[in-house]
């Protein structure tokens, strides 16, 4: 039995930053005894936008990120041991294992032992009524039927089968974020698949890490009131955890950021419903008697964790097109700012009125009433002193001509708007919607397969 | 003696997403305030707070051991992250209108902190 296992986290989602890792894999070298290194690259959409790009290319459909992300540990991971388990296989995790295979040889590395993991694609396994009917929440799924991608979120098994098959790394799609560090710690600790509080703090010490930094001070300073030491280099973090599911959050020394008892809360309860019941796919985990203790500087103990039987069904994203996002901006500013915007804002909506009157147009305007505005921003605005406005129209539709309708509207007020409007930017992007379904457990297949071995 | 701080005064607030459903973790920052903040920061204060976004249900779970609170609010996002025509789908900043409540708690009052903005 191991004594204890560490894993470090290098991305929290695919944007995140690709020197990240660098030294969490310092660290990890100078410990003995089971190491891993997780990336967390699927954003709900995310998915579905690799499997739009799988469709053009099937040699694609992996996360665009797997590159970038990789390539600065790659070398090190190899030499040292600590195995890499990611979910960046995204839409096809076999085309993710054919990429590494090759940034391992362009490297002059050894060709590393990469283990995919799939059946999370329902694509044509489930109708889209039977996908609408199983919709929680919304009804995106019934006004929709073109699907793009269906994927339920696998657990931590197929993961620890991977290991167990002495995988370097291990490719995913879809799987619960926080299977990526309960997969490695079922494989080295052996836990039973019902020993609830054990799968617990494991999947506790996955949530803690699946957003990288947030637990180790991204996400958290606020000048004056949470000052965070050396931000722009804040160190991403490393669980140790034994065998009884006792969890330490670290960071690298050297690197900025902080772990303390409030990063950490903040970080345990982030994205979280009821607290007693975070459904995973292993585990119902119950956080409410944890205990979260500062041990030294930039080590706190997460402890207690609680278990219940895994639920009966399992969640999916299912991704529907969604139309054209529409955005155009412009600014006024100086003397009168807000009342010109706020005319602006007025000839607008009175002309799309006339001609698109279905399309719903949101207006914002930026440094005075946006985020947390309502819609009725031109009466707002009237009353705001700002005097450096930038106005921002958006709508969505599936009718792209009404988009760029409103997108020629916003422009054209350069010369027939209001006085001294400056700096228009517009842009039209295509959509896609989300919608969450629960599926019956049957229709998960996890398949662990080596790549490279004969199918 | 007692004294009226702003929440972000004593306590951190982080949001987070999932569909349509905005979550607000709430965390005193010193333990002994967990009292006062339940007392008065209530899932119905929440609810009002927000009321531009017409939430359809707003649920609070207590956190003791954590001096912490999770807010649950449904139905805040327009439509989640995919959907919305606003420039936070996240909710991401929502955290900080939360944290402009003030609470009562105990202690002599120092003089009000600069910074004032308009609630909506």
């Amino acid at each position: 039995m191991e004594a204890k296992v560490f894993i470090g986290s290098a991305a929290g989602f695919a944007g995140d930053r690709s020197d990240a890792g660098v030294p969490v894999v310092e660290v990890l070298a100078k410990h003995s005894g089971p190491r891993f290194l997780m990336y967390e690259t699927l954003a709900e959409r995310t998915l579905a936008l690799c499997q739009l790009e799988r469709r053009k290319d099937p040699t694609r459909g992996y996360s665009p990120a797997l590159d970038r992300l990789l390539m600065p540990v790659l070398k090190q991971c190899l030499a040292i041991g600590i195995r890499i388990v990611g979910n960046f296989g995204a839409a096809n995790p076999p085309a993710a294992a054919q990429r590494i295979a090759e940034i391992a040889q362009s490297l002059g590395l050894r060709a590393p032992r990469i283990a995919i993991v799939e059946g999370d694609d329902l694509s044509g396994r489930l109708s889209a009524t039977e996908f609408a009917s199983r919709e929680t929440g919304g009804k995106i799924l019934a006004q929709s039927c073109d699907i793009i991608s269906a994927n339920l979120y696998l657990g931590a098994q197929p993961i620890a089968q991977a290991l167990d098959q002495g995988a370097d790394i291990v490719v995913t799609g879809r799987i619960a974020d926080s299977a990526l560090a309960l997969g490695p710690l079922l494989h080295a600790f052996r836990w039973r698949t019902d020993d609830w509080d054990r799968l617990a703090a494991g999947t506790l010490a996955g949530h803690l890490l699946e957003c990288g930094a947030q637990v180790t001070g991204g996400y958290f300073a606020d000048p004056g009131a949470k000052d965070v030491p050396g931000l722009a280099e804040v160190g991403y973090p490393i669980a140790e955890i034994d065998a009884d599911g006792d969890i330490v959050i670290t960071k690298p020394a050297g690197t900025g950021g902080l772990v303390t008892r409030l990063t950490v809360i903040e970080q345990l309860l982030y994205e979280i419903h009821d607290p007693a019941a975070y459904l995973a796919p292993d585990v119902v985990l119950d956080v409410t008697g944890v205990d979260v203790v500062e041990i030294g500087k930039d080590r706190v103990r997460v402890t207690g964790a609680r278990g219940k039987p895994e639920p009966e069904m399992l969640k999916a994203t299912v991704c529907v097109e969604g139309g054209t996002l529409g955005e155009a901006e412009i600014s006024y500013a100086g003397v009168n700012a807000a009342a010109r915007a706020a005319l602006a804002a007025d000839v607008i909506r009175e002309r799309m009125r006339r001609r698109a009157p279905g399309l719903t147009i949101r207006v914002d305007a930026i440094g005075a009433v946006s985020v947390l505005g309502n819609s009725s921003v031109a009466a707002d605005l009237r009353a705001s002193e700002s005097e450096d406005i930038r106005l921002r129209f958006s709508a969505q539709s599936a009718d792209t001509a009404q988009i760029e309708m409103l997108l020629d509207e916003v422009e054209a007020l350069y010369c027939a708007g209001p006085a001294g409007g400056a700096g228009v930017r517009r842009r039209a992007t295509p959509r896609l919607a989300s919608a969450a379904c629960l599926i019956e457990r049957r229709y998960a297949e996890p398949r662990v397969t080596l790549f490279g071995a004969s199918a | 003696m007692k004294r009226t701080v702003r929440l972000h005064e004593i306590a951190n607030a982080r949001s987070g997403d999932k569909g349509d459903r905005l979550n607000i973790a709430l965390v005193c920052r010193d333990p002994t305030h967990y009292a006062a903040v339940a007392t008065q920061v209530t899932a119905e204060r929440v609810a009002a707070t927000f009321a531009a976004r017409n939430p359809t249900r707003v649920v609070r779970f207590d956190l003791p051991k954590l001096a912490a609170f999770n807010f649950v609010l449904d139905d805040v996002l327009e439509g989640g992250v995919n959907a919305s025509l606003g420039l936070d789908g996240h909710g991401k900043s929502l955290s900080f209108l939360l944290l402009d409540l003030s609470v009562e708690i105990a202690g002599a009052s120092k003089p009000a902190r600069m910074g004032k903005r308009q609630s909506v």
